[in-house]
């Protein structure tokens, strides 16, 4: 069976007038669906590049995406992308907030409604439904912007940075909470991050990309020995450090 | 709730006291230089047909409430300048949007807008007097000339600096430029659009009283220069003080329609 999604070589660099930046240079790597990718890497290193390539967003210059074998263009693939900040709009309240996607690919049916509804309610926003955006708290709008994404019941999840506009205590606590909302909602993700920790707790494996342009360095697979995984308790795991070790060291080594 | 402390009431009670001395001291001002003015024209201080004094002004325009020719004077700056005030918001609105839509478009004409718009707009009554005729088009084409390039550029540079990441999640969200426009940009807009209106209805009243002055039997603009040809001054200060009212009036009308967006938004 084809995996969910394969990169083939792909390279891509950004033009402007003082020249050309190759920014991503033969990147390959695979997905099976329910999959949790971390890709980290130093800052510049084309990180986002590479989700706004898998997102269609952007084209590869060179190299292949598919999307379960076909190419990424026909294959109509339904790609989540959560974007660093919230940019939750407060023109509108929380509830047509979360619906935005559902309103611009005019999906707003009953089952697609009532799929919010649950989700508003099992990840304690739906009292705040009428409310503003500002009424909410940074870890509640995280939320919300993740149920925004789900909305759309995405075959895959993309995760740019999500937790960097949020300070240390909220960032752990709602780490737990998405990586909770990914599991139940059986979701396949990637979660791009320059926090090193954020990326071994809550990923299966993590792709460390070199210094730009951004090469695949090195891919560990990232295994805990518990019953119920969640980030928070990944981290006080004894093998987290040796995780965290390696990442760091090849972290240093490369490019 | 808990009763505010000595300190809290002692602060309260002290900007109550300033901000009634200040309302106090605008008053006062008014009051005063109404005084000046009337009894140094009493006194033959200054000379009455010239400068005119409160009474005469007040003498003017009751008489002229009374035949009621001031009503269509007032009537047609008013209406003139609403007018030209809705036409410029429509078309600079519209521009905005076809510049927003067309960057190449936008670089093209960008050098055209900021030469009319830096252009003294005045200069082109006479022109327009010439090709439109002297009657009410010309007159809300003139008080439109004033605002509306300033107002294109105000808009379209709004336009253009709304959050590009907040483009792109439309974008994720599988949106089109047509969705980023309705659901971002307009709405995102708003402040801008009031704010734009706040100018507009000032600039298009100076346009309209410009285009009246030199093509109109009618409206303020001409009342203004008609009393200062057959000397009748108090006509020219009664209508002056009478377009001070109406730009407070207009701008306040504005103010309220912009609180009652911000409760709705």
């Amino acid at each position: 069976m084809n995996p969910l999604l394969k990169l083939e070589h792909v390279s891509y660099s950004y033009h402007d007038v003082n020249g050309e930046t190759l920014a991503l240079s033969d990147i390959s790597f695979s997905l099976e669906t329910g999959d949790f990718l971390a890709i980290v890497g130093p800052s510049g290193c084309g990180k986002s590049t590479l989700l706004s390539l898998i997102c269609g967003l952007l084209e590869p210059e060179e190299g292949t995406i598919s999307f379960l074998g076909m190419p990424l263009k026909d294959a109509g693939a339904n790609i989540g992308y959560m974007l660093q900040k919230d940019h939750l709009f407060e023109w509108r309240t929380v509830y047509s907030n979360v619906t935005l996607g559902l309103e611009i690919q005019k999906k707003m049916n009953p089952e697609r409604l009532s799929n919010v509804d649950s989700m508003l309610k099992a990840y304690g926003l739906s009292s705040f439904k009428d409310a503003r955006p500002s009424q909410l708290s940074g870890g509640m709008r995280q939320r919300a912007a993740l149920i925004r994404t789900l909305a759309l019941e995405p075959d895959l999840l993309l995760l740019d940075e999500p937790f960097s506009a949020l300070d240390y205590q909220t960032r752990l606590s709602v780490c737990d909470d998405i990586s909770a909302i990914i599991k139940k909602e059986e979701k396949t993700a990637i979660l791009v991050t320059h926090d090193l920790s954020e990326a071994i707790s809550m990923a299966d494996q993590v792709l460390v990309l070199s210094r730009r342009p951004g090469h695949v360095q090195r891919l560990v697979p990232i295994a805990f020995d518990m019953e119920s995984r969640t980030p928070m308790r990944s981290r006080n795991a004894p093998e987290f450090k040796e995780y965290f070790n390696l990442i760091w060291k090849e972290l240093n080594t490369g490019g | 709730m808990a009763e505010p402390s000595l300190a809290q009431q002692s602060f309260l009670e002290q900007r109550k006291r300033k901000l009634r001395a200040i309302t106090f001291a605008r008053i006062l001002i008014f009051l005063l230089f109404l005084i000046l003015w009337e009894t140094s024209a009493r006194t033959h201080l200054i000379d009455a047909f010239i400068f005119s004094s409160p009474s005469r002004v007040l003498h003017m325009f009751v008489s002229m409430v009374s035949d009621r020719s001031i009503f269509l004077h007032m009537g047609s700056t008013l209406a003139e300048t609403l007018i030209s005030f809705l036409l410029v918001f429509l078309l600079s609105l519209l521009t905005a949007v076809l510049l927003w839509l067309s960057h190449s478009l936008s670089k093209i004409l960008e050098p055209y807008l900021v030469v009319l718009n830096s252009l003294p707009k005045s200069a082109l009554a006479p022109l327009l007097i010439v090709w439109l005729g002297a009657n009410m088009k010309t007159i809300i084409v003139a008080g439109m000339s004033v605002a509306v390039f300033g107002s294109i550029l105000t808009i379209y540079t709004g336009f253009s600096e709304v959050d590009p990441e907040k483009i792109k999640l439309i974008y994720t969200l599988g949106g089109n430029k047509r969705n980023v426009l309705w659901k971002v940009v307009l709405p995102s807009s708003i402040p801008i659009f009031i704010n734009t209106m706040k100018v507009n209805i000032g600039l298009c009243l100076v346009g309209v009283v410009i285009g009246e002055f030199i093509g109109s039997r009618r409206g303020l603009g001409y009342l203004i220069i008609y009393g200062s040809q057959v000397f009748q001054l108090d006509m020219v200060l009664m209508s002056i003080v009478i377009l001070c009212i109406m730009a407070m009036i207009l701008y306040q009308g504005i103010n309220l329609a912009e609180k009652y967006c911000l409760k709705r938004f």
